[in-house]
């Protein structure tokens, strides 16, 4: 069983890698957004989903016209983007914002209108495609120069060009944000507003811009993870985004809900919990227990870590004065 | 008073009119919308074009004939909800569906509730005629003969030995690998793996342990929706070992989804045969496509034989019934009762609803792009099991 496990162990861990990444790219929006308004964005998952969708739309579209997958991959990133986080704006001026203004205490009130959110965008993208194309399940076209494949250490890595991709893009969209939030005026911004809304204020910041911005940013990386994710897996439908969005969100609790660098590790580590259990859960229970229960591995070790450190791996506990 | 009288009366005449209706609906249910639309569709159009036909002659009768088409989504909570709309509608005589034995089999029991027929073209697996309902009937083959089939395939005509088993969890899927499991390991070969996944688009997991076992040959349960992204996702990481399935790959949608490269030589099971198979099947192809523009694939020849089915059993009700609309218990009787030269065959039904004698092809992709180009390797005549 170990020379199983070891052989695989390589791959598996690159291929954990792949999925940790989107994953922390997800979560980076449920973080951010809970950062400065201590909301659980459950529309997010929708938000991943409609840059998913943007992707495939650009793929279709654009492809006769750009032959070269590289530069067609860098469009459709930039559309998803931009897909997604003006529906994230949207979506904060219409749905949460109201409720804001009514100044609601109970914090029920937008997670409940959240999740309608989350169902809504589901069944709008289902019944846009289905009007636009009559149907709903997608394919993402096919590039020739994005399929390549090459093997690393002797056979030991199957990498596909691809999955080099998408590690390079989400590499360089998690340097940008925490350079965003570290060294620019905006990122200052958000981390006051997240820190003390009303103080921020007094301080000359206006909270429904730099609020706005944030479910831009968030939403824009979630669109991003959107396009990398039906890259990889080719088919997506409006329903996509509802797992993954769990699952990222649940990383960003893991990592320390309102943490960035918390999101990204949060990420990264399910990613690769779930590959990992995937691919040896047979092996290890001796056939007992299939790769289907991966997620409930996975989950309960989430658990467990949150049992003995509740704040999350890199968030700090908060002692409320009375 | 006089007013309401006459109101009493003119509901009274309306009411026993629409009883007298001289309106023949047969529904039909199978998946329009969702990732399995591509198989429903030709079971759908199938059976329209039967009735569409038939409508002369149902009007000399003195009845006018309708499809009525209703979408499941292959799920079996909408099977059952659509199962209860069509028994509270007198005029639905039979249904032509439905794709997944895992919507079948819970429909067919709130349909048994009045007897209304059922002809499938395509369930497949034993439950759905075991429990011997009167009401329900199938002219394709069952999966406790098309899993042993593959696996004798596998086993005396491809000569491998070790075989990784997928399946989707549903009742066709599993039901169709765990005979073949049996089947496999009773010839002496090895199932080194037996995974059931509801995954729809990350399949690497299971893509790393197919490497680490390094089988010769892997046998997914399922339908294409599933196997193509999968087949797309093993040949892209560079996995060359054959591919074989059942029935749910017999779609063009399988070589679209996993690419004509990467779909090419995959093997499958069908209980419904390629359009090549059936000598008279040109006419039935040249009428579908003017008709609709597009090709007619597997399903869509048994549907329209199982509208066909309907019509006859419907004809000679009708019949019996001396020119009057019959019962849909009076329908269910002359189904069973049925001798059709139909496109696909003979169709004569047992004492369970099977058809008495089914046919199961075994095909091969050929990576054309065109369904039609598949493959026949081998076709199998084979009584239904009696138990």
């Amino acid at each position: 069983m170990l020379e199983q496990i070891l052989v695989l162990l390589p791959q598996v861990l690159f291929d954990g890698f792949i999925l940790g990444f989107i994953y922390a790219m997800i979560a980076l929006g449920y973080t951010m957004v809970y950062g400065v308004l201590e909301l659980i964005n459950f529309a997010h998952s929708e938000i991943f989903m409609i840059g998913a969708v943007a992707g495939v739309e650009v793929f279709r579209y654009l492809a006769p016209l750009i032959p070269n997958g590289y530069l067609l991959l860098l469009v459709a990133v930039v559309v998803g983007a931009a897909v997604a986080g003006l529906t994230a704006i949207l979506v904060e001026r219409m749905a949460y914002r109201p409720l804001r203004r009514r100044g609601t205490t109970n914090r029920l009130v937008p997670l409940v209108t959240a999740i309608g959110v989350s169902f809504f965008l589901q069944d709008l993208v289902r019944l846009i495609e289905g009007l636009w194309h009559n149907e709903f399940f997608l394919r993402m076209r096919t590039m020739p120069d994005l399929e390549g494949a090459f093997t690393l250490f002797g056979g030991a890595i199957f990498i596909q060009t691809k999955s080099v991709i998408v590690i390079v893009v989400s590499v360089l969209m998690l340097w940008g944000l925490t350079y965003l939030v570290n060294r620019t005026k905006l990122g200052m911004a958000i981390r006051a507003v997240a820190q003390d809304l009303t103080t921020a204020s007094l301080m000359g910041i206006n909270p429904d811009q730099i609020i706005s911005r944030t479910f831009l940013i968030g939403g824009a990386l979630g669109g991003v993870a959107g396009v990398l994710f039906a890259l990889i897996y080719t088919t997506i439908n409006p329903y996509v985004g509802f797992l993954p969005g769990i699952k990222a969100f649940t990383a960003a609790v893991l990592g320390g809900i309102g943490n960035i660098p918390g999101a990204m590790l949060g990420g990264l580590v399910l990613g690769q919990l779930e590959n990992f259990f995937g691919t040896y859960l047979p092996i290890l229970t001796a056939g007992n227990f299939g790769t289907e229960y991966k997620d409930v591995v996975a989950f309960l070790i989430l658990i467990f870590i949150l049992l003995f450190r509740p704040q999350g791996l890199l968030g700090q506990m908060v002692k409320e004065k009375v | 008073m006089r007013k309401i009288g006459f109101l009493v009366a003119g509901v009274a005449a309306l009411g026993l009119a629409l009883a007298q209706s001289n309106v023949i609906k047969i529904a039909t249910m199978s998946p329009l919308s969702g990732p399995q639309a591509a198989l429903g569709e030709q079971i759908k159009l199938g059976a329209e074009l039967a009735i569409e036909e038939a409508k002369p002659r149902f009007r000399q009768l003195g009845f006018e004939l309708q499809l009525v088409p209703y979408d499941d989504q292959a799920n079996p909570d909408v099977g059952v909800a659509n199962a209860n709309r069509m028994i509270n509608d007198p005029d639905i005589l039979g249904l032509v569906g439905t794709l997944n034995s895992g919507v079948a089999i819970p429909a067919s029991e709130v349909l048994a509730r009045v007897n209304l027929v059922m002809v499938s073209p395509t369930n497949t697996n034993p439950v759905v005629t075991d429990r011997k309902l009167p009401n329900v009937n199938r002219i394709v083959g069952r999966d406790d003969v098309q899993g042993p089939a593959a696996a004798e395939f596998v086993y005396n005509d491809l000569k491998l030995r070790r075989v990784f088993v997928i399946h989707d969890k549903t009742a066709y899927g599993q039901g169709l690998a765990e005979e073949f499991r049996k089947r496999f390991e009773a010839l002496g070969g090895r199932v080194v793996a037996f995974i059931g996944t509801e995954e729809q688009s990350n399949f690497v997991p299971i893509i790393n342990q197919i490497r680490a076992q390094n089988p010769q040959l892997i046998y997914f349960g399922g339908v294409y929706s599933q196997i193509g992204p999968f087949t797309k996702q093993l040949r892209e990481r560079g996995l060359r070992m054959p591919l074989m399935s059942g029935d749910g790959l017999d779609s063009s949608e399988f070589e679209r989804l996993a690419g004509s490269q990467n779909a090419k030589g995959a093997y499958y099971t069908t209980v419904a045969g390629p359009v090549s198979a059936f000598s008279q099947a040109k006419a039935l192809t040249e009428r579908f496509k003017a008709k609709y523009g597009k090709d007619i694939e597997g399903f869509g020849i048994y549907a329209y034989d199982a509208a066909r089915v309907i019509l006859a059993a419907l004809e000679n009700a009708i019949k019996a019934n001396g020119g009057k609309k019959p019962t849909r218990a009076q329908v269910a009787q002359e189904v069973r009762k049925v001798k059709l030269e139909g496109i696909t065959g003979t169709i004569e039904f047992d004492d369970k609803g099977d058809i008495k004698k089914a046919k199961y092809f075994v095909m091969q992709v050929a990576g054309t792009g065109n369904l039609a180009d598949n493959k026949l390797i081998k076709v199998i005549e084979v009584a239904a099991p009696q138990k």
